[in-house]
């Protein structure tokens, strides 16, 4: 490959910043994917702790369960990738400040679990950050249908989007389609910065 | 509506819209020539003539 070329690329998203809001299946892998792409700043955000169940889809290991997610992830991500500025916040996000903590970055990833956050996050930071760009997924659980994901663009929503999926109340929530839908997030991500 | 031509009816809200269409799903995102829709104004936004809307709904998992 072009060696200018390659370099323009690393630059572009050395210089990027990507907030993800939410740290489960969709969060963590998404994270740890832009951290291994070079994104030089990424605002992770999340309540929880990690749980044994989580580690069939999550990016963490048995010696971090019961440990914060927030806290779990930086430290793999250090492992990976020790030039990736991790900012963590370990908060629950509210209804009315969702986008409170995703001001400043270039783009910004829902990957929450729960429907009625999604849609209220996706609403707040659509109307409240005007001009930024949010990628978002639907569609996360069950097994195959890789065929119907699409991306669905609705100005500056990016969807990851399959509507005849079941819910994770439905259905089972396994590791491959999970990274799938994590890294087709983190794969709009980088279009957007790269343009 | 999604790309597909849905005869217009004046006056009409996003939530009557919504239930023509046999949206079943409460959790949507809506948007009506880019413009969000913010949930608690569906009772109240009617559908201009030609607009282009947008429904994405949110089936929980991640």
């Amino acid at each position: 490959m072009d060696k200018k070329k390659y370099e323009e690329i690393r630059e572009k998203l050395q210089e990027s910043s990507v907030g993800i809001a939410g740290l489960g299946g969709l969060g963590s892998n998404a994270a740890v994917s832009l951290a291994r792409a070079g994104v030089g700043r990424l605002v992770l955000v999340d309540f929880d702790k990690v749980e044994e169940s989580n580690l069939s889809r999550q990016y963490y290991f048995q010696d971090q369960v019961g440990r914060l997610k927030t806290e779990a992830i930086k430290e793999n991500i250090e492992r990976i990738n020790p030039r990736v500025m991790v900012e963590i916040f370990n908060c629950k996000l509210e209804k009315g400040s969702m986008e409170r903590l995703f001001k400043d970055v270039d783009v910004v990833i829902e990957a929450l679990d729960d429907a009625e956050m999604k849609t209220a996050f996706i609403e707040e930071v659509l109307q409240k950050l005007p001009g930024k760009p949010v990628v978002a997924a639907s569609g996360v659980a069950g097994y195959g249908r890789c065929d119907s994901i699409t991306t669905k663009r609705l100005g500056n929503l990016y969807m990851c989007y399959d509507e005849g999926a079941p819910s994770s109340e439905e259905s089972v929530l396994i590791a491959p389609r999970v990274a799938l839908m994590a890294n087709w997030e983190a794969n709009l991500a980088v279009e957007i910065i790269l343009g | 509506m999604n790309g597909r031509e849905v005869d217009w009816v004046e006056n009409e809200t996003v939530k009557q819209l919504l239930k023509r269409m046999k949206y079943t799903f409460p959790l949507v995102v809506v948007k009506i020539n880019d413009e969000v829709v913010p949930r608690n104004l569906f009772d109240q936004v009617t559908i201009p003539d030609n607009a282009k809307v947008a429904v994405i709904h949110m089936i929980s998992g991640g």
